[in-house]
């Protein structure tokens, strides 16, 4: 038979085009979001594919992007506004309208907002639209708002904004085409997952060494050229050990220290005093440097300047001064930080510490490179050429979700600044609208009198503090905020303390909330920590009352979740393919090095299911709330388009509203510009996303580039064109140790101030996780992210879950022999707060104290319209009901949120276990939680 | 008959470059979903929402732990068809529904002659082809022909979608045939082979092994110009000594 | 690999049949007795019914077998195909046979040429039937020498314990000569089959870093994860495990099913006589079937199919 002859020839030949209509949107099968094609048929979605002319994916998708399609067409999605009729946690619920459902909502947050609006806690998990639910609670007077980021990085976020005004996460990425050598810590996937994959293709393919330390040897490890499997939480130690040894051999980059970072600022030396280990600074209120040629104090932005690195200075009042670099400098040298005494503690010989720091210095001082260009830091220098250290890193949860993350991420951020790396050529790079002064001019609002009955807050509840002043507490020191965020717990938890909200609230710690408002968050499941101890809380009745202890939850979900069992009101969302959504500069925007980019998501089907998309919910309750700010003068709702509406109407600033392009009445303006009433059309037109390309000259050492500042200025990115200081040496903490001494008006309670002078260090130190792996829990205990599945929501999808429908604990061959463990066999993993039965593998590529599994696999019986007996129940596990919420009691009874002590962010991989044997070597994996109701959420129909 | 087509010069096939293939799985359900529209459409899953769900897919990404004797490393591999020379899976085939094609080499099922015998599955080294419950035909890789040959795409589209999707770059997809292909450098430069090479089907697939690793630049004496310090940063009076 | 029952009964019973065509076919050819007409005609039919129930079985294994005559045309590369031809052509000279048979009686003229004819057919089938085996490199337990042999000499021991039950029913005793056949058959069956389990023994050729195309490069290694965490066809269809003890144990019932009990059960009917010496060497040829049958389901079973490599199996 002929080719052509063949049937299934004729039928390719004869292929009907596949789709109809190609419509371009943006993915949101995670964070990264990137550009999708979406191919529709007969006006049905029928095959999603990557978008080429898209700046973040370039045309490439991840497994889950291109299994959207089964996300969209899922059996667990939502079908109408439902109200609960069971027991709460029962899953049983009977479909109501949505004005039904509006009013019932109402009925609850009217009274509380007439009275106390802090009785709304308001947490919006994994939302991609915090710009605006962070102004909604803003707009209805609460502080308790946040999104997920304080379980998820903000150690990373607050010690790179607090450092170098940009961070790792999305804030910035290696200069992928110059790099000579990349570090990844901690990294599985990221938020930029596939910038990071294409990236890291890219390196590989220019042979490009990548060296990667983290305990779990898969994924981008795999591929690494090098591997260190570094003993969770001893990050800091190895970091420190570099910096020791680039210190000790003097292989810095001192131009850059002196002219970009705080390194020669002059800290005054005062012990005991109020003023000591702040920055001595002129009566403008301009840091001092010392002149070493001139014998003199002087300003440090005088170009002329030629400044001391080491050595004390008297200043001219007399008091003793001594440059920051000599403060970092002696902190790194100290013995504890030497290789050989890290060595053990880290699990890297110290031979091979030594020859890594060798390799960044070779890699930085011998390859420099330079691209030709022209350029003018801030002070009218002109540099005819732009070089740059071609080093750059990138971390991620491995280090940030440890209870010392805050610390070993700084500690990064100023290897990166000692190597001359940050924002050069070749270095690590700042994704617009980063980099952002020091500290953040935004402050966190929600003090006590900034919360009034029925009034909006004069501003949004997060922010970033610049010292003891801009905690939200009470006169007393108590937090203002339900999760205790911004109090002296947790100073600069700049993203808010999601995983503490249900304890809290339970215990009535620091008070009772009447409402829990979620959205977008399985708080009931895999985003909880104590998982167990969680759902009892959310069912918990006080016998005082008889009424729930958090007496109402409201929970906006687009599936059905764990979480949604736990809801007494549950408001459906739409999919990704059906609603407008706006990733704006305002929020978590998808900018690369070159230029600042924003996008938005916008309906390609329609539900034909009961359901509105959040965001309009949300202005609707506002309005019926009557917020002034979504009520228009004549009465009726201000936003009466949606959240297409507010999208393009609403404005921030003068000028400045939820998408920077096309702005102004005929789409002529970009970044900041008057409201175009066409500008979804524009942003449709483009691809769904718009990026600007930053001048040639303004694309690198953007904290001191004269006209990247001010094109950023112009559009709207930052406030004013003023260099941006690389602080190796934090002031803002100093100000807090100097509170929890004693000095200012602001200080520590007595419980809180030794905690808050040792964290509040100025300089970067290593301390243990506060959960150390020895004695009855030996072992470190983390999770990954499946590159195919993304947290919980990935398992109801019918092919991502052939992929991954139960996970195993790996366990490294020396804990297998010692415990006689064999592949498939099951185990019981215990920690201090509980004990799971998990199937374990055995690995190689483990760091010998560890244990792992892939994160948010398991699955609760009944939920997500899988089969109660579905292998996510029966054979999947969540490491999450081993992880207490909590660090142990302390001597004086209290017990601190098992957090970062500086940040608030979630310790996960603090977690130690105890491995061994189960009695019963077979399935089910436990706890084996009730079985949810499953898959009839709604009892009785629509009206 | 069900002959090979003989020396054919053209050989579609892939690239599969080890050495940056992370294990996303991306390929692998891209593949899944263009082959839910395709020519070769659809791909059945049996009790997707069921106790366990499985269904076709026409490639899989494993993942192994090897050992080279320094250390070792963990190995990603997309499995999929080689689309062989000699390919066995269509001499055995009884139908004649397997067939490959004499102008590219693309081997492929006639989905409306195939009897769902399964013995050109039995017959494949590799696991490249997979029996559908729900057609009961015999499915496989067909390098994504109904794209390549597809007069409605873009140029750019016309790749197969494995190949289209990989993050990394991972895959490669061209003329094994024509020794100066894109793809046929990347083999001799790399040292590109086939797996199980004993099999004798000839696959026209390769994969370029994992690079030599540590392969940064050479380690530099430590402190090299920095001389032996012996008070606090004696180095840095020197450098700012002028 | 998954030991399919349409698959285990078709090459067992339609081994036996062919085996017993065999046999009737070389007694016809050489002159030798049972000659009558009511024994031609039941071993006759009894075989081909044989044969046909085997090829219907077959069909169960097909997702269409509406298409099923589709599987006749590739007799030039395909030995299922080849096998599928052969089987029907064989019905040629068996029908002759019979018909011959029956219409020109015993010692009619066209009976040897046919019976001949039929010999050689049978026999032809039964090799493709075990080439399709032979011919998959992919399962080193199939693709050696003593598939073809396996499979000729248990269809021949089944035949010939088939043709003795067939001749027991006319009442007369099984002709001696007959008898020794049908009495030396099975063992020497089990005595290839040993050969086949002995080369079993020996190490195949593929480990994982062959399989991963890497040779030398790698010293060892193994799976990780799965692609898939659940079951996929590759996995239910050619990686089927089966404990070594328990093969073991089936080996051994095969061989008492099928060898002893059979020339147990012969003897003794030979030495009965009558009814219940009929009786008995009917049940010899049960036994001989049920032995096949065993043998026949480890023989998938026991088969490791070369993508086992990839799913962790050490060495195919
Ligand atoms: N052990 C362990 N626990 C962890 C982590 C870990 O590494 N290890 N990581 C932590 C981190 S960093 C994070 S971010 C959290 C993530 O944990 P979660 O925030 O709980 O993440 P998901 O499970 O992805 O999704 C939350 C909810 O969003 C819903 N959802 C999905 N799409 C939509 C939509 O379009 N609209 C609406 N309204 N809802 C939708 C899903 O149905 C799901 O119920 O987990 C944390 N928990
Ligand atoms: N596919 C997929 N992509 C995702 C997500 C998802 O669920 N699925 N979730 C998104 C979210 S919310 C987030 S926050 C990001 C997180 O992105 P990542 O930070 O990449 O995610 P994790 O899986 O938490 O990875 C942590 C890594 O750190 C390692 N590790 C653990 N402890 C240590 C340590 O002490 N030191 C070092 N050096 N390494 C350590 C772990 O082995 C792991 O490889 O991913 C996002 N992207
Ligand atoms: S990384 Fe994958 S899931 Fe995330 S937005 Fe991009 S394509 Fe979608
Ligand atoms: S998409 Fe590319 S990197 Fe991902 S598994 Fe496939 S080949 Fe590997
Ligand atoms: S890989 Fe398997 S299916 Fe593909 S051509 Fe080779 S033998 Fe045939
Ligand atoms: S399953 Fe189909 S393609 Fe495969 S051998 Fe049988 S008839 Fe041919
Ligand atoms: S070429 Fe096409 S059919 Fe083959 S593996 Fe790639 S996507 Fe699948
Ligand atoms: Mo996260």
């Amino acid at each position: 038979m002929s080719d052509e002859s063949r049937r299934f020839e004729r039928r390719i030949a004869e292929m009907p085009p596949v789709a109809d209509e190609i419509v371009s949107t943006t993915c949101y099968m995670c964070a990264c979001r990137c550009g999708i094609r979406v191919h529709k048929k007969d006006g049905e979605p029928v095959y999603i594919d990557g978008d080429a002319d898209h700046p973040v994916n370039r045309g490439v998708l991840c497994a889950k992007g291109a299994a959207g399609l089964m996300n969209h067409r899922s059996p667990a999605r939502l079908t109408a506004p439902m109200r609960r009729v069971g027991r709460r946690g029962e899953n049983r619920f009977e479909a109501i309208s949505w004005d039904e459902a509006l009013d019932l909502a109402v009925s609850w947050l009217k009274p509380i907002r007439d009275e106390d609006p802090k009785k709304l806690a308001m947490f919006t998990g994994r939302d991609q639209s915090q710009a605006f639910t962070g102004w909604w609670a803003a707009q209805f007077g609460t502080p308790n708002y946040a999104a997920h980021g304080g379980f998820c990085s903000v150690n990373m976020a607050a010690a790179g904004l607090y450092t170098t005004g940009g961070s790792f996460w999305e804030f910035g990425e290696p200069d992928w085409e110059r790099t000579e050598y990349l570090v990844l810590f901690g990294v599985a996937e990221d938020h930029a997952s596939n910038p990071l994959k294409i990236g890291l293709g890219l390196l590989k393919s220019r042979g490009v060494k990548v060296l990667s330390v983290n305990p779990v040897r898969t994924g981008y490890s795999a591929i690494a050229d090098e591997w260190l499997a570094i003993t969770p939480g001893a990050d800091g130690l190895f970091v420190m050990a570099l910096c020791h040894e680039l210190l000790r051999t003097g292989r810095v980059d001192l131009d850059y220290l002196i002219r970009y970072t705080n390194a020669p600022q002059l800290v005054i030396q005062a012990p005991g005093e109020a003023d000591d280990g702040l920055l001595a600074r002129d009566e403008a209120g301009a840091p001092l440097v010392w002149d070493r040629k001139r014998r003199t104090p002087v300003a440090f932005d005088e170009p002329a300047a030629a400044p001391a690195m080491k050595g004390e200075a008297i200043l001219p009042d007399g008091r003793r001064a001594v440059p920051a670099f000599e403060l970092i400098a002696r902190r790194c040298l100290e013995d504890r930080y030497s290789p050989d005494n890290v060595a053990d503690r880290t699990g890297i010989g110290a031979d091979d510490i030594r020859r890594i720091a060798a390799e960044l210095a070779q890699a930085a001082f011998e390859r420099e490179v330079a691209v030709e260009q022209p350029w003018t830091d801030s002070w009218g220098r002109r540099h005819d050429r732009t070089v740059g250290r071609p080093v750059s890193m990138h971390a991620m949860r491995g280090v940030s979700a440890h209870s010392n993350g805050f610390h070993t991420c700084r500690a990064i951020h100023i290897l990166q600044i000692l190597l001359g790396s940050v924002d050069t050529p070749g270095g690590h790079r700042y994704r617009p609208p980063y980099p952002r002064h020091i500290p953040c001019p935004a402050k966190p609002t929600g003090k006590p009198d900034q919360i009034v009955a029925c009034q909006a807050m004069p501003g949004l509840p997060l922010g970033f503090p610049g010292g003891p002043e801009d905690l939200l507490v009470e006169p007393d020191g108590t937090p203002v905020r339900i999760d205790k965020a911004y109090s002296w717990e947790a100073p600069l938890a700049i993203h808010g303390m999601m995983h503490a909200v249900i304890a809290n609230a339970w215990k009535g710690d620091p008070y009772r909330i009447d409402t829990l408002f979620m959205f977008m968050s399985n708080m009931a499941w895999n985003s909880a920590m104590n998982t167990t101890g969680t759902a009892a809380m959310l069912t918990d009745v006080d016998p005082a009352t008889g009424d729930h202890r958090i007496p109402h939850i409201i929970y906006a979900d687009a599936y059905q979740s764990e979480m949604v069992a736990f809801a007494d009101l549950v408001l459906p969302d739409t999919t990704y393919l059906e609603r407008w959504d706006c990733i704006s500069l305002l929020d978590r925007p998808i900018g690369d090095p070159d230029a600042p980019a924003d996008a938005i998501r916008r309906p390609v089907a329609t539900p034909g299911r009961d359901v509105r998309p959040f965001q309009d919910v949300l202005l609707d309750l506002g309005h019926r709330l009557e917020f002034p700010a979504l009520c228009a003068a004549e009465g009726g709702p201000r936003y009466p388009g949606g959240y297409a509406d507010y999208i393009v109407n609403h404005l921030r600033k003068p000028a400045v509203g939820s998408l920077a392009g096309w702005r102004g009445a005929d789409g002529g303006d970009h970044g900041k510009g008057e409201v175009n009433p066409n500008q979804l059309e524009a942003y449709i037109a483009n691809g769904c996303h718009w990026r600007r390309e930053l001048g040639e000259e303004h694309r690198f050492y953007k904290f001191a580039n004269a006209g990247y500042l001010a094109e950023a200025v112009g559009l709207g990115l930052i406030d004013r064109d003023t260099p941006i200081t690389l602080q190796i040496y934090s002031e803002e903490l100093q100000k807090f140790r100097l509170a929890a001494r004693g000095h200012g008006v602001h200080r520590p309670p007595e419980r809180d101030r030794g905690r808050v002078e040792t964290y509040c260090d100025p300089l970067p130190f290593w301390y243990p996780p506060f959960e150390p792996a020895r004695g009855e829990f030996p072992l470190h205990a983390i999770t990954q992210r499946p590159m195919a599945m993304y947290h919980a929501w990935g398992s109801q999808n019918a092919w991502l879950r052939q992929i991954h429908g139960h996970n195993r604990l790996y366990i490294g061959r020396p804990v297998a022999e010692r415990e006689g463990l064999e592949d498939g066999d099951w185990a019981e993993v215990e920690s201090r707060h509980g004990r799971i039965k998990a199937r374990v593998a055995v690995t190689d590529g483990v760091n010998p104290d560890t244990v792992w599994t892939w994160n948010a696999i398991g699955k609760r019986s009944g939920a997500w319209a899988l089969s109660p007996d579905a292998v996510e129940a029966t054979h999947g596990f969540l490491l999450n009901h081993l992880i207490d919420d909590l660090l142990p009691v302390r001597e004086d009874g209290y017990r601190y949120s098992n957090s970062d002590p500086v940040t608030g962010q979630a310790a996960w991989y603090d977690l130690t276990v105890r491995v061994r044997r189960a009695e019963r070597q077979s399935a089910p994996s436990e706890p084996r939680l009730e079985t949810l109701e499953a898959g009839a959420p709604v009892v009785g129909t629509v009206r | 008959m069900t002959s090979l087509p003989q020396g054919a010069g053209k050989k579609l096939g892939l690239v599969i470059d080890l050495d940056i293939c992370v294990g996303c799985h991306a390929c692998a359900v891209a593949c899944k979903s263009w082959n839910s529209i395709g020519a070769a459409a659809p791909l059945s899953d049996t009790t997707p929402y069921g106790p366990e769900a499985s269904g076709v897919w026409l490639n899989r990404v494993h993942t192994y732990e090897v050992e080279d004797g320094q250390g070792g490393f963990t190995l990603h591999f997309p499995r999929s068809c080689l689309h062989c020379d000699n390919a066995p899976c269509v001499t055995v085939c009884p139908t004649g529904a397997s067939y490959k094609r004499a102008r590219d080499g693309i081997v492929l099922v006639d989905e409306d002659l195939c009897i769902g015998c399964g013995l050109c599955a039995w017959a494949c080294p590799y696991g490249a082809r997979e029996l559908d419950d729900a057609t009961g035909v015999m499915k496989k890789c067909t390098l994504c022909a109904d794209r390549i040959d597809n007069g409605d795409f873009d140029e750019a589209d016309r790749v197969p979608a494995c190949v289209r999707t990989c993050p990394t770059s991972a895959r490669h997809f061209g003329d094994l045939g024509d020794p100066e292909s894109e793809v046929s450098k990347l083999v001799a430069d790399r040292g590109g082979a086939a797996p199980m090479p004993e099999s004798g089907a000839g696959p026209v697939n390769r994969y370029l092994p994992p690079r030599a690793r540590h392969a940064g630049p050479a380690p530099m004496a430590v402190g090299a110009d920095a001389g032996q310090p012996s008070g606090f940063l004696d180095w840095l009076d020197r450098v700012l000594s002028d | 690999m998954r030991p399919a029952v349409s698959l285990v009964l078709f090459t067992s019973l339609s081994g036996a049949g062919l085996g017993a065509l065999v046999w009737l076919g070389a007694l016809h050819a050489l002159g030798l007795p049972p000659r009558d007409t009511p024994f031609v005609v039941t071993s006759t039919v009894l075989a081909l019914a044989l044969v046909v129930a085997g090829l219907l079985a077959s069909t169960f294994h097909l997702r269409h077998p509406e298409r099923a005559w589709r599987a006749l045309s590739q007799w030039r590369s395909s030995w299922l195909s080849r096998e599928g031809v052969m089987a029907m052509i064989t019905f040629a000279p068996a029908l002759a046979f019979l018909g011959g048979s029956i219409v020109a009686g015993p010692g009619g003229g066209v009976l040897a040429p046919a019976g001949l004819a039929m010999v050689l057919c049978a026999v032809g089938t039964m090799i493709c039937t075990a080439m399709i085996y032979r011919s998959l490199w992919t399962v080193p337990q199939w693709s050696n020498v003593w598939t073809v042999p396996c499979f000729l000499a248990i269809g021949l021991a089944g035949g010939a314990l088939l043709v003795c039950a067939a001749a027991s029913l006319g009442g007369a005793p099984v002709p001696g000569g007959l008898l020794v056949v049908a009495l030396l058959a099975p063992p020497c069956a089990a005595a290839v089959k040993a050969c086949a389990w002995a080369h079993a023994e020996h190490p195949a050729g593929s480990d994982l870093a062959t399989a991963l195309g890497m040779g030398d490069r790698l010293r060892g290694g193994r799976m990780l994860e799965a692609p898939n965490s659940s079951e996929n066809y590759l996995q239910r269809e050619m990686i089927f495990h089966i404990g070594r003890k328990h093969a073991r144990k089936l080996r051994r019932s095969a061989l008492v099913v099928g060898v002893a009990a059979p020339m147990a059960l012969l003897a003794a009917g030979a030495l009965a006589g009558g009814v219940a010496g009929a009786a008995l060497t009917v049940l010899a040829a049960g036994c001989g079937l049920a032995g096949t049958l065993i043998e026949r389901w480890l023989f998938f079973a026991e088969a490791k199919h070369k993508v086992a490599l990839y799913y962790g199996a050490e060495r195919v």
